[in-house]
């Protein structure tokens, strides 16, 4: 983040403006890739004249920074008419896609409108990988073409991968083909559960050796001895910080109208068909609770050399059953960067040492004896 | 000395902040804040009215200054922000180009 972002963040969290929101404008999508967090049914989405009117509530609110993502938001047909009124109102406007459906005119019509950026999925850069990840056949083609129609008009574009077991051979390749392109790249080592919950996707995710490489790629990372220094002990004053954005500057609107703190981090706030945007974000018991909480108030972290350092998600801490315990996934990478346990491991550790304990039973020796 | 027009960019993003505006350039993405005086300068703009009846009505009566200084410091303003594609300047009024033109909150 630029320093003057990171001024204008930090004065939004005092005064409690939304600055940044998510907003999912379908859950519908093209591809059925083996990792979503999604179903792609549509169980109700938001009208044309709802989403405008969300906009118009949320210009009002403060935020500035609109982040339209899906499923697959060209999906909608109502999507440039959406986007335009988005523009209309000043957003900062990020598009996430897979690009599949954008053709030349699509993107010129992104550029008159004045998109910041157009972030889309990239898994590898072999169709055979990359379609078998999307289950469509194809459907690398059709990205990259999309790609390259959106770089033709001068867009800024971010190749978005992800790392699991199936491409994890592909991501040096992935960051080539992005250069070559002249894009962007990001490579992203978690796998999230589905949104309801569901864990299943987490199996598809990288072992803890894959991690350790790719935290030691200076590609990657940059200074390998700084990214993965053993973290020192933090004093109390960095424990009265915030665990991220969530609930704090940022939110997540879903295709149904739901608020949460993050598209990670499900925990129902209210639903702007039935209340006011900014009623939401202002007086949802749910957001006020996300938002007292300080790293000092973590229930294993406070404990764990990591806790200042570790990219410890609040989300994912919730989904694995209490917001303010440790997100486990967060645990792994710690280690696989620095090489140290965090608390929540080791406690773990002691829990499995316990279970299996094997003692001598003295009445039972002396009635075989 | 001949009348100027000014105009926000479409292409750019904007918000006000605690009567702060934040504007990230459509360019480059890059972010920049105005001061509460360019904040009200940057809010006229509208391409129609000229840059010293936008000084006059709304910039010193609410910031005791001289026109004439106004005028100068609101002209190098326009300029500047002109050179980092967030204001178009023009000695001619300026239409917008887009189907569009911006509504400021």
């Amino acid at each position: 983040m630029s320093g003057l972002l990171e001024e204008m963040t930090a004065k939004a969290q005092a005064l409690n403006v939304p600055l940044s929101v998510q907003l999912d404008l379908t859950y519908r999508c093209n591809e059925r890739c083996v990792h979503c967090y999604l179903d792609h049914d549509d169980h109700g989405e938001m009208t044309t004249a709802e989403i405008k009117h969300l906009l118009d509530e949320m210009a009002e609110a403060g935020v500035f920074i609109l982040t339209l993502s899906g499923g697959e938001i060209f999906l909608r047909r109502d999507f440039f008419e959406i986007l335009e009124h988005a523009r209309r109102l000043m957003f900062c406007v990020k598009l996430k896609t897979n690009a599949v459906l954008i053709r030349e005119r699509d993107a010129n019509r992104i550029r008159d409108l004045g998109v910041e950026s157009i972030q889309v999925s990239i898994y590898s850069h072999r169709p055979e990988v990359h379609d078998a990840i999307t289950l469509i056949p194809g459907s690398l083609k059709r990205s990259l073409d999309g790609i390259r129609h959106l770089k033709s008009q001068g867009l800024r574009i971010i190749i978005a991968n992800v790392l699991m077991t199936r491409n994890m051979q592909d991501y040096s390749a992935v960051r080539e083909l992005a250069a070559e392109i002249g894009v962007e790249c990001t490579l992203d080592p978690t796998v999230t559960p589905m949104i309801d919950g569901d864990r299943a996707p987490l199996r598809l995710g990288v072992d803890q050796n894959v991690l350790r490489q790719v935290f030691r790629d200076s590609a990657l990372v940059g200074d390998i001895d700084e990214f993965c220094a053993v973290p020192v002990k933090s004093d109390e004053s960095a424990l009265d910080a915030t665990p991220c954005s969530a609930g704090h500057t940022a939110c997540y609107v879903s295709p149904y109208g739901e608020v949460y703190p993050c598209v990670q981090f499900p925990i129902p706030t209210g639903n702007v068909r039935q209340q006011r945007f900014i009623d939401i974000w202002r007086d949802s018991v749910s957001m006020k609770e996300v938002r007292s909480i300080r790293l000092k108030d973590l229930t294993t972290c406070t404990q764990c050399t990591h806790v200042s350092s570790c990219t410890r998600c609040p989300g994912l801490a919730y989904m694995e059953g209490n917001m303010r315990g440790p997100s486990s996934q967060d645990c792994e990478k710690s280690f696989a960067r620095t090489g140290v346990a965090s608390a929540n491991m080791l406690a773990k550790k002691q829990k499995a040492l316990n279970l299996i304990q094997i003692r001598t039973i003295p009445s039972l020796a002396s009635a075989t004896a | 000395m001949s009348r100027l027009y000014v105009a926000r960019n479409p292409k750019v993003a904007a918000r006000s902040l605690d009567g702060e505006m934040m504007i990230m350039s459509g360019r480059d993405s890059t972010l920049f804040t105005l001061n509460r005086t360019a904040t009200i300068l940057w809010q006229a703009a509208d391409g129609a009215t000229p840059l010293n009846e936008i000084v006059e009505q709304r910039i010193c009566p609410e910031f005791d200054v001289e026109p004439a200084v106004a005028l100068q410091d609101a002209e190098t303003f326009a300029r500047d922000l002109a050179s980092h594609d967030i204001l178009q300047v023009s000695e001619n009024p300026i239409p917008s180009k887009m189907s569009f033109a911006g509504e400021m909150r």
